[in-house]
Formats: structure tokens, C-alpha cells, sequence
């Protein structure tokens, strides 16, 4: 027995997942995101060369011995020498920097601030800068504090850092969980990210593979031998799989990927850590009770059954619609028109992420993830923070409603436009199709 | 084998088929012919049921038009195609599967096709990789690989190389003797004269003319004769010269008579100069225009 729907999606299957693109993508993806993720951090732990750095510091504001790690300060004698002649040293010398700090009239601080110059032999680095700065500030900030007959200790003492530890607790005093409100705010963005990019790119694949079958016009032969709306259906669900099989690949290859380099490349550096001294290794195994608190607070099961719930649900949406499109134009380079109001909607939901982090259960986050085109990616960013469990299966049913009505729908349109040559198709022209 | 009572089809402006009626008989190579816009292609794409009538019944056989019959008609389009990126077995084997086939079966039989047709070498190709006249082999053997009772050739010979031509005209031929039923749908209608022996001439959606061939190219006769003759003839008594050529042997003319022009034939031969006579029947072409101008003929009453 062929059942022809089970062709259509093992041909559609096979044939992108033996392509050597698909291959390269899949295997490369981790590759690439795990690369983008280390080599800066890699780059950022390798020490930079000394920096050594000549001060003419006529106000005698720092003391050499405030050098510290690769930036070594060298004082020049003030006595001896004024900018010209410091800058004539600099350009001969070895140093890295020249720094020169003024005194004005009668030492005064907010003088000396606006007057402080660094030359440099390249342009100095902002964490030279940086560095620099830090010294400065904190030296003129005692000085006008001494001035204004504040002792700096006395400030130093007094200020306070508030550190808020938050709890949700259930409606029926279940117990109460640490919030970890961070690690929901990356765990939302990253899911509403990926739902985004996976819609997009296999709903965009299906339009081309609709496209395709009709500019290489075999698209008449297969509906003589299957309905319009099986060719549709199988098309969608063959690049589904495809969607699957390489999300599945990329987990588990990103997972081997993390696992190797955190076993084989970075073991020094917890071994360091750990080795830093009591202080350290206390302070490292609180912050790991955190982390593993801050996990307890997290629903995985829903997040992940969310996930894969919304990423079928948002790509079947989706595709019928990018499904419909494909059919009623002849050549690719016409899609860029009908593409942009239907790709709108997820965009709005990519812009107003950042609004709905801020407020999960405020009233923006609540329509948007309740609006079908918006919902898979708005309530997958809401769903780390737990919401009410009712509003996950009002949205879910309104998304499986609309995913029903669109498909029907766009069967209406594909079955006329897959015939349709050389007409150029506007919106009216689509609702026409819908009522032939 | 194919019948069509009071088929009509509207699109959203216009009338494709206006109420038609059409009898295909089993055995038969019908010419479906008309110009293009005509509605033919409506007219097909309801027999592959890819679309619905919105008024009438199509009978396949001695019932009504069933889903399943899709498996017994093999169908090329006039937009036809292949996946190009899809090696050729492959793409003949799935197209195959797709009218019923079983994965074997479909092979067996497209390797016989390859082989005969002389494409045993295209089969691990890639389609991008064959020339056109390559790759239109393929979409005929894809047609015809189910062994359908019914072929559908729409505008067949359009973009098909002379080689392409005569091949599938002679397989097509070689199809009808074995018992399948072929339609032939072209607006080219002097190219299908010799492989049809129905026809249905189809303008604006409704059906001029069907029958035999034969038959009405003699319902159309309208006394023109072509004669052969070793001298010029100067005078055709009430005969109508329409064209006239000379050549070695002697002189060819083709007259228009109002009656069958007996005497002229007697004169002609008692003076020895006749060397051959024979009346000449209408083309499609010519019955076309002719019905197109003046509305179609009865049938005579026998």
C-alpha cells in the first residue's frame, strides 16, 4: 500500500537531509555557536603584555606602588621636568604611556580632573583607561572628602551594597522557591530566540520547496496523481522532521561539545579556582548551591514540553501560511513582498521580548501570548517564569485553533495558485482564490 | 471510455467550458483541438480530476469518475517538469509509487523502458545534469511507467525535438495498438491529422464538432479536386482554380466546383492529357475556419 502522504514526506525528508548543506549545517552549527561562545573568553583570559606607563604627576596624587598586575607606573620627577620635556622622554623611551597630571592655580581637584592627559605610542587600551581612571577617581575623591573634613574611612564604611533575595510562593502555601530571576530572563530569551529562528528558517524552506516544484512546473504531475492539499501536508511535515532531526543532532552534539571542553580545556582553570585559597573555594561552592537553587526554581519539564510544543504548533502556523505564499508566486525573487507582513507578527513578538521580560504577567505579555502569530515565541519567553498553568492551555488551544483554520485555508489558496503562471498576485487576488 | 455530459467550468470571470459534451471512445486516439484558451486544458485537468466540474458528470468507463482512477490514467501536462536536483531512477520510481505502484514493480518496469528508449545511462544522472531532449524521454516514460488505460497528451510536441517527435509518436502508436485509449490536446492541428482517428474541436469552451476523422473531413468536402495533367489547362468551365504549380511530369491544379465535375474529367482524359485526379479533403485547419466563420454543419440525415 503507498500511501501517498507518507511519500510525499519521506521524499521531502530524504532529500534534504542527504544534501550536503544539510550535513555541513548540522554538524558545523554547534561547532560555530560553541566557537562564538569560547574563543572570546579564551581570548579575554590570556594575559595582556606589561604595560608600562611614565607619570609626570605634578599634584603628586598617586604613589608608584598603585601599579598593579600588567600596568606598571614609573614616576618622572616633576621638579625636573615639565610636559615638553616629559613627552620628549616619552618619544625616546621604552614606555608604553606618558600620563600627566596637572596642579592648577592652587590644587584644586576639579581642575586637575578635567586636565589629566595619556599619550600613548598606540591608542591606549579602555581598560588601561579604565584602570587609570579607577586610581584617579578614588584619589581626588579623598582628597575633596579630606578637604571638606570627611574622614574617607567613614565613607568607605558606610556604604552598602542591598542584596534582595526573592521568593515566589505558591497560591496554596506550597514551599517556597528562590526566584532566580536572571537565569529565567536568559533561559526566556534564549527559547523565544530559537522558536523564532527554527519558524522562520523551515517555514521559509517550505515556501522554496513550493516554489520550486512549481517554476520546474512538476507540480502538475504530482497533483495528477495526489490532492493539492496532500502535496501541502506532506511537504510540511517531511520539513518538520528535517526541523527535528537537526534540532536533535544540534542538542546532542552541543552537548558533547560543552561537555569536552569543560573536561578537557578549562580543567586548570577550576582547578585554580578552587586552589585561590579558603576564601576562594568557599566562595565557589556558595555560588554553587545558588546555581543549583536558582535550577530547583525552574518547571524544566514545562519549559521543554513548551518548547517543543510551540515550536510544532509556530512552524505548522507558519508554513501552512509561507506554504500558501510559495504557491501563488512563480520565481523566489518575488517572495520579499508577501514575506514581510507575514513574518511582522513574529517580529513583534522579537521587539516587545525585552517588555515582556520586564512584567511576564503584565497585560502585554499576557495578549501577546495569547495572539496565535505572536504566542510562540511571547509565552515561550513568559514560560521560565511561571504563569498561570491556565493561560498555557487557553493559548495552546487558541494556536491549535488557528493552526487548523490557516491550514484550511491555505489548502484553498495552494490548490489554485500551484496553476496559476504569470499572473501577478496581490492580496485581492488571493482572497478571490479562497472563494473559488 | 471517457464521456462528459454538460460539463461546465467557471472561473471567477470567465467560462471555461459551457456546458460540453464529449465521448472518447475506448481504442481511440482523440485529438482534443481548438486554439489555446479554447478549454482544453480545463477539460483535462477534470479528467485528472485535479480540478471539479461545477456543472455535469465525467463517466470513466461505465461510472461515474472515481478517485481511484487517477492510477489508471497517465497524464503530461503542457507545463510539465521534474525535480532537478532529484536523480532520475529515483524521480521515475517515486513518481511511479505515487500512481500505485510497488517499489519493484515501478523498477522492473522503468529499466525495460530505459532500455528500449536507449536512457539506460540516465538513470544515476541527476536531472540538472540531462540535456532537454534527455530529460522530455524521461517525463514521457514517467506518463506512461503504470500502464494507464488512458493517455493524456497535452500540446505533446511543443518543445520537443524532431528525434522526440517521430520516438514518441511511434510509441504512442505502438500504446494505442496495445489497447490503451490516447487524447491528444493541441492547438497545432494539422500536426495531429495523421496519428488521430476522432477528433473534438473545442472553441470558447464549446465543442464544434466530434466525430471520426474520417467522416468529418467528408461532411466538410466542398468540391475541390486536385488534378494532374501533362498539358496547362486553361479553362476550368465553372470550377474555381485555387492554385496552380508546374514541375517535370506537368502541371498541378487544385479547382473549386460547385457540382462533381464529370465532364471536365471526361474532356480531360479523352484528350490523353489526365495523369491523376482525386478529390481533396478538408484539413482540420480548414474545417476549423470554416466553422469558426460560418457556424458548424449538420450531420446529414442517412
Amino acid at each position: 500500500m503507498n500511501n501517498p502522504i507518507l511519500l510525499i514526506i519521506q521524499r521531502e525528508f530524504l532529500s534534504r537531509v542527504r544534501k550536503k548543506t544539510f550535513v555541513l549545517v548540522t554538524i558545523l552549527g554547534p561547532l560555530v555557536f560553541a566557537a562564538l561562545l569560547i574563543v572570546p573568553g579564551i581570548l579575554a583570559s590570556m594575559p595582556e603584555d606589561d604595560k608600562n606607563i611614565i607619570v609626570l604627576d605634578e599634584a603628586a596624587l598617586i604613589i608608584p606602588e598603585e601599579g598593579r598586575g600588567e600596568y606598571q607606573l614609573e614616576y618622572l620627577d616633576p621638579r625636573e621636568n615639565d610636559l615638553a620635556t616629559a613627552k620628549e622622554f616619552f618619544a625616546e623611551s621604552a614606555y608604553d604611556a606618558l600620563l600627566y597630571i596637572p596642579t592648577g592655580e592652587n590644587w584644586d581637584p576639579d581642575f586637575i580632573k578635567n586636565n589629566i592627559l595619556l599619550f600613548g605610542k598606540e591608542d591606549p587600551s579602555i581598560n588601561m583607561v579604565q584602570f587609570l581612571d579607577g586610581i584617579l577617581e578614588d584619589r581626588l575623591n579623598k582628597q575633596k572628602l579630606l578637604r571638606n573634613g570627611v574622614d574617607p574611612e567613614v565613607v568607605a564604611q558606610s556604604v552598602t551594597q542591598v542584596n534582595i533575595q526573592s521568593f515566589t510562593v505558591g497560591e496554596e502555601g506550597e514551599e517556597e522557591q528562590q526566584s532566580a530571576t536572571g537565569l529565567k530572563m536568559g533561559l526566556g530569551y534564549i527559547a523565544g530566540m530559537f522558536i523564532y529562528f527554527f519558524i522562520f528558517f523551515y517555514s521559509v524552506m517550505v515556501m522554496r520547496g513550493v516554489i520550486e516544484e512549481k517554476s520546474s512546473r512538476i507540480v502538475e504531475v504530482i497533483i495528477s496523481s495526489v490532492r493539492p492539499f496532500q502535496l501541502m501536508m506532506g511537504k510540511i511535515l517531511g520539513i518538520g522532521a528535517v526541523g527535528v532531526v537537526q534540532f536533535v543532532i544540534w542538542v546532542v552534539l552541543s552537548g558533547g561539545i560543552y561537555l569536552a571542553i569543560t573536561t578537557l580545556v578549562f580543567p586548570e582553570m577550576l582547578a585554580e579556582q578552587a586552589a585561590a585559597g579558603p576564601g576562594g573555594a568557599e566562595a565557589a561552592s556558595i555560588q554553587g548551591f545558588e546555581i543549583f537553587d536558582q535550577l530547583r526554581a525552574i518547571n524544566f519539564p514545562l519549559i521543554i514540553g513548551g518548547f517543543v510544543f510551540y515550536f510544532f504548533a509556530g512552524y505548522f502556523l507558519y508554513s501552512a501560511m509561507f506554504a500558501a505564499l510559495g504557491s501563488a508566486i512563480d520565481q523566489e525573487a518575488d517572495s520579499q513582498q508577501f514575506m514581510m507582513p507575514v513574518t511582522v507578527p513574529m517580529l513583534i513578538a522579537l521587539v516587545t521580548a525585552a517588555n515582556v521580560i520586564q512584567d511576564p504577567n503584565g497585560p502585554l505579555a499576557f495578549w501577546m501570548s495569547m495572539i496565535p502569530f505572536t504566542a510562540p515565541i511571547s509565552m515561550m519567553i513568559r514560560l521560565p517564569f511561571g504563569i498561570p498553568i491556565w493561560q498555557v492551555f487557553v493559548s495552546g488551544a487558541i494556536l491549535i485553533g488557528t493552526f487548523f483554520a490557516m491550514v484550511a485555508l491555505a489548502g484553498k489558496i495552494y490548490r489554485v495558485g500551484i496553476l496559476m503562471y504569470g499572473k501577478k498576485v496581490t492580496w485581492k487576488e488571493l482572497y478571490k482564490w479562497l472563494r473559488h | 471510455m471517457i464521456k462528459a455530459t454538460n460539463v461546465t467550468k467557471r472561473y471567477s470571470q470567465k467560462l471555461a467550458l459551457d456546458a460540453i459534451n464529449l465521448s472518447i471512445p475506448k481504442g481511440s486516439v482523440y485529438g482534443l483541438l481548438g486554439p489555446n484558451g479554447a478549454g482544453k486544458t480545463s477539460f483535462i485537468r477534470i479528467m485528472n480530476q485535479i480540478t471539479a466540474p461545477d456543472e455535469g458528470q465525467v463517466h470513466f468507463g461505465d461510472r461515474a469518475l472515481q478517485p481511484k482512477d487517477i492510477a489508471r490514467i497517465g497524464y503530461l501536462p503542457e507545463e510539465r517538469g521534474l525535480y532537478k536536483k532529484m536523480k532520475v531512477g529515483e524521480q521515475v520510481l517515486y513518481l511511479a509509487r505515487l500512481k500505485g505502484l510497488s517499489t519493484a514493480e515501478a523498477k522492473l518496469r522503468a529499466k525495460k523502458w530505459f532500455e528500449r528508449l536507449e536512457m539506460a545511462d540516465f538513470w544515476e544522472k541527476k536531472v540538472e545534469d540531462l540535456s532537454k531532449g534527455m530529460a522530455q524521454k524521461v517525463q514521457f516514460v514517467t506518463t506512461v511507467l503504470h500502464e494507464p488505460e488512458l493517455l493524456i497528451f497535452d500540446e505533446p510536441f511543443t518543445g520537443f525535438d524532431p528525434i522526440n517527435t517521430n520516438l514518441i509518436k511511434r510509441e504512442i502508436l505502438r500504446l494505442s495498438k496495445e489497447g490503451a485509449t490516447v487524447i491528444f490536446s493541441t492547438h497545432r492541428m494539422e500536426s495531429v491529422e495523421e496519428i488521430c482517428d476522432h477528433i473534438g474541436l473545442i472553441n470558447n469552451g464549446q465543442v464544434m464538432v466530434e466525430g471520426p476523422l474520417l467522416d468529418i473531413r467528408k461532411r466538410y468536402q466542398n468540391g475541390t479536386y486536385s488534378f494532374v495533367v501533362k498539358e496547362a489547362v486553361e479553362h476550368w468551365g465553372d470550377g474555381t482554380l485555387l492554385q496552380e504549380s508546374k514541375h517535370h511530369t506537368g502541371h498541378s491544379y487544385t479547382v473549386k466546383f460547385e457540382h462533381y465535375p464529370g465532364t471536365v474529367v471526361s474532356e480531360l482524359a479523352a484528350k490523353g492529357t489526365l495523369v491523376a485526379f482525386e478529390e481533396v479533403l478538408p484539413s482540420v485547419q480548414d474545417i476549423f475556419i470554416e466553422i469558426v466563420e460560418n457556424g458548424a454543419k449538420l450531420v446529414p440525415h442517412e
